[in-house]
C-alpha cells in the first residue's frame, strides 16, 4: 500500500464526503434562495418531455443499484435467498436497462442544453462543469461494466470496492482494497468523488428537495403569524414581543 | 362556524377604459426585473378575445382547478398528489413562456451608436430570451381592444362555448376589458399542487403567497391555477405570483393596482366566511349552484353571532368593524351586483366583478334609443342574447339569470338616478321591478358612482404590535436582491442564490404622511422606492440630480 493509495483511497474519499455534507448544511444555511431544480421546461418541453424523465428514472434505478451492490453485504443478501447468480442477473439486465436509459436521457438533455437558445443562455458555467463530471462518472461505470460485466469475465466488485467504501461509511479505511481494482472502476470511482465534491454547489441539491412529504400532507397550507414570527423574522434577543395583560393572542 | 378574515376585490367593468395604467404601476412595482419580463400580476384583457396566458381558460389544455368526482369530492384537476409526483420530471400542462410572449427590447443603442448614413438607424426588437434580433408575433395584449381579433377571437374558449352563428355577429356587438389579479382564492388549487408546500394562505387575511425559500421550482402551481396567475421566474427557477401588495395593505394602504387606477373600479376590503363550508361550497354538483354556494359562505358581519364568533376566532375588533363597512359585502351580499370570476373552477376566487352594462347600453344608443330608459334597457337585456351569455360564461359557469338579475339592477340604477337628478318625477316602479327600493338604489349609487377613497379601501392595519417589525423595515433597502424587485448585487451560485432579505415596506408613519399629504412628499433621504410611490409629484431621489446640482456625479462615472 503506497501513499498513493491512502492518498486516494482514504484521503480524497474523506474530503469529497465532508465537503458534501458540509457543504449541503452551509447552502442550505446560507442560500436557500438559490437551492431549486431551475427548471427550463417553460423555454422548452418538447425534448424535456422525452429527456428529462428518461434520465430521473435511470438515474434513480442507478442510485438503487450502487446502495444494494455497495452498501448491502453479500452475506445479507445470501441470508434472504438472493443468489449469487441472481444477484449477477439481475444487476446485469436491470443495470443495463437504467444505464442506456440514463445515458439516452443525458444525451438528450446535454443535446437541449447546447442547441436550445434560451435554454443554453440560462446554463451557468457551473452546470456545464456539473454536466462533464456527472457525464465522466456515468462513462467510466459504463465502460467498466461493459468491459467486465458483459463482455469480460465479471469482475467482483462486491470484493473489493464494496468493503472499501463499507470501510469508509464506518470510519474503518483501508486503502489497499482498492489498489487492484481495474483502472476503468477507478476512474468511475474517482470521478464519482469529484461530483459529491461538486454537488452542493449545484443544482443537484434540488435531489434532497424531492417533495414526498406531499403525499400526506393536507391540500391547502394555512400560515400564520405566530409569535416567533410576528413580523418578517425571527425577533432578536431582546426584541421579543410584550404579553400585553388580557390579551387573548 | 369557524370563522375567518379574507382581504376581498371588487371591480366594477363599466368604468374600465382599458389604460392599462394599473398593468404598468404593478409590473414597476413587482415584475420589473429580469426573470419575470413576461409576467404581469395584473393583465388587463379585452374581451371578447384570447386573454394572457393565450386561452387559459380551456382547462381541457392546461388542467386548472378543481373538478368534482362522481363521488361527490374534489379533485386536481390535473391529477392528485401521485399523478403530480409522476409527472415531476416534466409537467405535461406547463405552458411555455411563448404560450404568454416572449419578452423583448429594443436595441437603442444602435440609435446613438450607428454611424452616419443615408438611412435612418432602426431600433430592432431583441429577444430577452435568446438575445437575437426577433419577429414580434404576440404580446400580453395584443388582441387589445379587439385590434387583431379576427385571426384570434374565434380561440376565445368564451366563445367557443357559445353557439356559432354568435361568433360572427358579435365582433360588431359588444366588448370589454377584464383587469385580472390573483383571485386569492379561498380554495387555492395552486396552493393545493405545491409538492414542497411552499405556497400557503395567510390565517389572517387570506393572502395567497409563495414562500420563495421553500419553493423547489417544481412548478406545478403554475399548471395547477386555472386563471394562470402563478408565473414561473425563468432566471431564479421559483414561482411568482401577485402578492396583493401585502406590504401596503398591512399599513392600510390599497394596492398599487387599485391605488392608480384610473376608473377608480376598484374596491378593496374585508369579508368574513365560514372556513369550515368553503369546501362544501365549492364541491355543490350542479355548477349553476355554484355561484349561491360561494355567496353563502360569506358571512354577515353585522350578525351579532358571526362577530361573537369571529372576536372568539382572535380576529381583532377593528377588523370586524371593517368588515362590516366593507364595500365587497355591500356589493357580493347587500346589492348582489358582484360576480365571481369563473366560479366553475370551484376554487372559490375572492375578487368579484360588477358585469358591464355598457354593451347593452351601447346598442340601445346605437339604434337611436333612449340609453336611460328602465323600459328600453329592460327589454334590451332580455333581447342581447349575446352579451348576456358571454357574461354568463365567465361569471355564472353559464347560468344568465343571475347576470341578467344584475344587469337589471344596474339598468334601473341608470333610470332611477336620471330621474334624481334631473328633479323629475320618481317612478317607484324601476326599484320594485329589481326588488330594491328607492333608498337602497341611492345608496348603491353612492358606493358605484361617487365613493371616495375611504369608502373604496376599506383596510384595517396589520396587528403586529411589536417594535421590532418596525425597526426592521428602517434598514435600507430590503428588495435589493438579485430577482428581487430592487435588483441590486448578485449571488454566489449565479443568479438565482443568495439570501434575499424579505420585502417590506419602509416606515408606517412615513407612509401615511406622504399618502395624505396634498404636496409632494417632503425630503426623503434615499432613493425613491416605487412600491410606496402615491403618484404624488415626483419626490426627490426619483431621478438623479441633474448636472450641477448637488449630489450629480456621485455615481461611478464621476471617478473614471
Ligand atoms: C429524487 C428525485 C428527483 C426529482 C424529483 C428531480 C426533479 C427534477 C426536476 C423537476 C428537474 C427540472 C426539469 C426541468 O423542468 O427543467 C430536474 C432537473 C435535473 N435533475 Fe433531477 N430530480 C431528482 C433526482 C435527480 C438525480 C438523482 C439527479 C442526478 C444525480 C438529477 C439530475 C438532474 C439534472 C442534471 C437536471 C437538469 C436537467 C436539464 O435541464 O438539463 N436529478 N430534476
Ligand atoms: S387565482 Fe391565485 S389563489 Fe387562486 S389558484 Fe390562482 S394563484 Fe392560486
Ligand atoms: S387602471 Fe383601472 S381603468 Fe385603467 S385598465 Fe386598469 S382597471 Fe381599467
Amino acid at each position: 500500500m503506497t501513499t498513493r493509495d491512502v492518498l486516494l483511497w482514504v484521503v480524497v474519499p474523506y474530503v469529497a464526503g465532508a465537503v458534501f455534507v458540509v457543504g449541503h448544511l452551509w447552502r442550505y444555511r446560507y442560500d436557500r434562495f438559490g437551492w431549486t431544480t431551475r427548471s427550463s421546461q417553460v423555454y422548452e418541453s418538447r425534448l424535456l418531455r422525452a429527456g428529462s424523465p428518461m434520465f430521473h428514472v435511470g438515474i434513480l434505478m442507478v442510485i438503487g443499484g450502487h446502495v444494494v451492490g455497495l452498501l448491502v453485504p453479500r452475506t445479507w443478501l445470501e441470508a434472504v435467498g438472493v443468489t449469487e447468480h441472481a444477484y449477477h442477473l439481475v444487476a446485469t439486465w436491470a443495470g443495463t436497462l437504467a444505464a442506456v436509459l440514463t445515458l439516452a436521457g443525458l444525451a438528450i438533455l446535454v443535446y437541449r442544453r447546447r442547441t436550445v437558445g434560451p435554454v443554453f443562455l440560462a446554463t451557468t458555467r457551473m452546470d456545464k462543469l456539473m454536466y462533464v463530471v456527472l457525464g465522466a462518472t456515468l462513462a467510466f461505470g459504463t465502460t467498466a461494466t461493459v468491459m467486465f460485466q458483459l463482455l469480460g469475465d465479471a469482475y467482483d466488485y462486491r470484493g473489493s470496492i464494496s468493503p472499501w467504501i463499507r470501510g469508509l461509511l464506518t470510519f474503518q479505511p483501508d486503502a489497499s482494497l482498492m489498489a487492484d481494482v481495474p483502472l476503468a472502476f477507478q476512474l468511475h470511482v474517482l470521478c464519482a468523488m469529484s461530483l459529491f465534491a461538486l454537488w452542493p454547489f449545484t443544482r443537484l441539491v434540488h435531489v434532497f428537495s424531492a417533495p414526498l412529504g406531499y403525499l400526506t400532507r393536507p391540500y391547502i397550507v394555512y400560515r400564520t403569524k405566530d409569535d416567533t414570527h410576528l413580523g418578517n423574522r425571527v425577533p432578536r434577543p431582546g426584541w421579543e414581543r410584550v404579553e400585553r395583560p388580557g390579551s387573548r393572542r | 362556524m369557524k370563522v375567518m378574515a379574507q382581504m376581498a376585490m371588487v371591480m366594477n367593468l363599466d368604468k374600465c377604459i382599458g389604460c392599462h395604467t394599473c398593468s404598468v404601476t404593478c409590473k414597476q412595482a413587482w415584475t420589473n426585473r429580469t426573470g419575470v419580463e413576461y409576467v404581469w400580476f395584473n393583465n388587463v384583457e379585452t374581451r371578447p378575445g384570447v386573454g394572457y396566458p393565450r386561452t387559459y381558460e380551456d382547462q381541457e389544455k392546461w388542467g386548472g382547478g378543481w373538478v368534482r368526482t362522481k363521488r361527490g369530492r374534489l379533485k386536481l384537476r390535473s391529477g392528485g398528489r401521485f399523478t403530480k409526483l409522476s409527472h415531476i420530471f416534466s409537467n405535461p400542462k406547463l405552458p411555455e413562456i411563448r404560450d404568454y410572449y416572449e419578452p423583448w427590447t429594443y436595441e437603442y443603442d444602435t440609435l446613438l451608436s450607428a454611424p452616419q448614413g443615408e438611412h435612418t438607424p432602426v431600433a430592432r426588437p431583441m429577444s430577452l430570451l435568446t438575445g437575437k434580433a426577433m419577429q414580434i408575433h404576440w404580446s400580453a395584449n395584443w388582441d387589445d381592444n379587439l385590434g387583431g381579433s379576427t385571426e384570434t377571437m374565434a380561440q376565445d374558449p368564451i366563445l367557443k362555448q357559445m353557439s356559432e352563428q354568435v361568433t360572427a355577429e358579435l365582433e360588431q356587438a359588444f366588448m370589454f376589458y377584464l383587469p385580472r389579479i390573483c383571485e386569492h382564492c379561498l380554495n387555492p388549487s395552486c396552493v393545493a399542487s405545491c409538492p414542497s408546500g411552499a405556497m400557503y394562505k395567510r390565517a389572517e387575511d387570506g393572502i395567497v403567497l409563495v414562500d420563495q425559500d421553500q419553493c423547489r421550482g417544481w412548478r406545478m402551481c403554475v399548471s395547477g391555477c386555472p386563471y394562470k396567475k402563478v408565473y414561473f421566474n425563468h432566471k431564479t427557477g421559483k414561482a411568482e405570483k401577485c402578492t396583493m401588495c401585502y406590504p401596503r395593505l398591512e399599513v392600510g394602504l390599497p394596492t398599487v393596482c387599485s391605488e392608480t387606477c384610473v376608473g377608480r373600479l376598484r374596491y378593496l376590503g374585508l369579508v368574513l366566511y365560514d372556513a369550515d363550508r368553503v369546501l362544501e361550497a365549492a364541491s355543490v354538483e350542479d355548477p349553476a349552484e355554484l355561484l349561491d354556494a360561494q355567496r353563502s359562505v360569506l358571512l354577515d358581519p353585522h350578525d351579532p353571532a358571526v362577530v361573537a364568533a369571529a372576536e372568539a376566532e382572535g380576529i381583532p375588533h377593528d377588523w370586524v368593524l371593517a368588515a362590516q363597512r366593507s364595500p365587497i359585502w355591500a356589493l357580493i351580499s347587500t346589492y348582489q351586483v358582484a360576480l365571481p370570476l369563473h366560479p366553475e373552477y370551484r376554487t372559490m376566487p375572492m375578487v368579484w366583478y360588477i358585469p358591464p352594462l355598457s354593451p347593452v347600453v351601447d346598442v340601445v344608443t346605437g339604434s337611436g334609443n333612449d340609453g336611460e330608459d328602465a323600459r328600453t334597457l329592460f327589454a334590451a337585456i332580455d333581447r342581447l342574447r349575446i352579451p348576456v351569455e358571454y357574461l354568463a360564461g365567465l361569471f355564472t359557469a353559464g347560468e344568465t339569470a343571475p347576470v341578467t338579475a344584475v344587469l337589471q339592477r344596474l339598468a334601473a340604477m341608470r333610470a332611477h338616478m336620471r330621474n334624481v337628478n334631473l328633479g323629475a318625477e320618481q317612478d317607484p316602479r324601476i326599484a320594485q321591478a329589481v326588488g330594491m327600493t328607492a333608498e337602497e338604489i341611492e345608496a348603491m349609487y353612492r358606493l358605484l358612482a361617487i365613493a371616495k377613497y375611504e369608502d373604496r379601501y376599506v383596510i384595517p392595519a396589520a396587528h403586529a404590535e411589536s417594535a421590532r417589525a418596525l425597526e426592521e423595515t428602517a434598514s435600507g433597502c430590503s428588495l435589493d436582491v438579485d430577482g428581487g424587485p430592487g435588483m441590486g448585487g448578485g449571488g454566489r451560485f449565479g443568479s438565482s442564490s443568495g439570501r434575499p432579505v424579505r420585502a417590506a415596506v419602509e416606515t408606517f408613519h412615513a407612509l401615511r404622511n406622504r399618502q395624505t399629504a396634498d404636496t409632494p412628499a417632503g425630503a426623503t433621504p434615499t432613493r425613491v422606492n416605487l412600491l410606496n410611490w402615491d403618484g404624488n409629484g415626483a419626490p426627490p431621489g426619483m431621478f438623479p440630480p441633474e448636472k450641477g446640482q448637488p449630489g450629480y456625479g456621485d455615481g461611478p462615472e464621476a471617478h473614471a
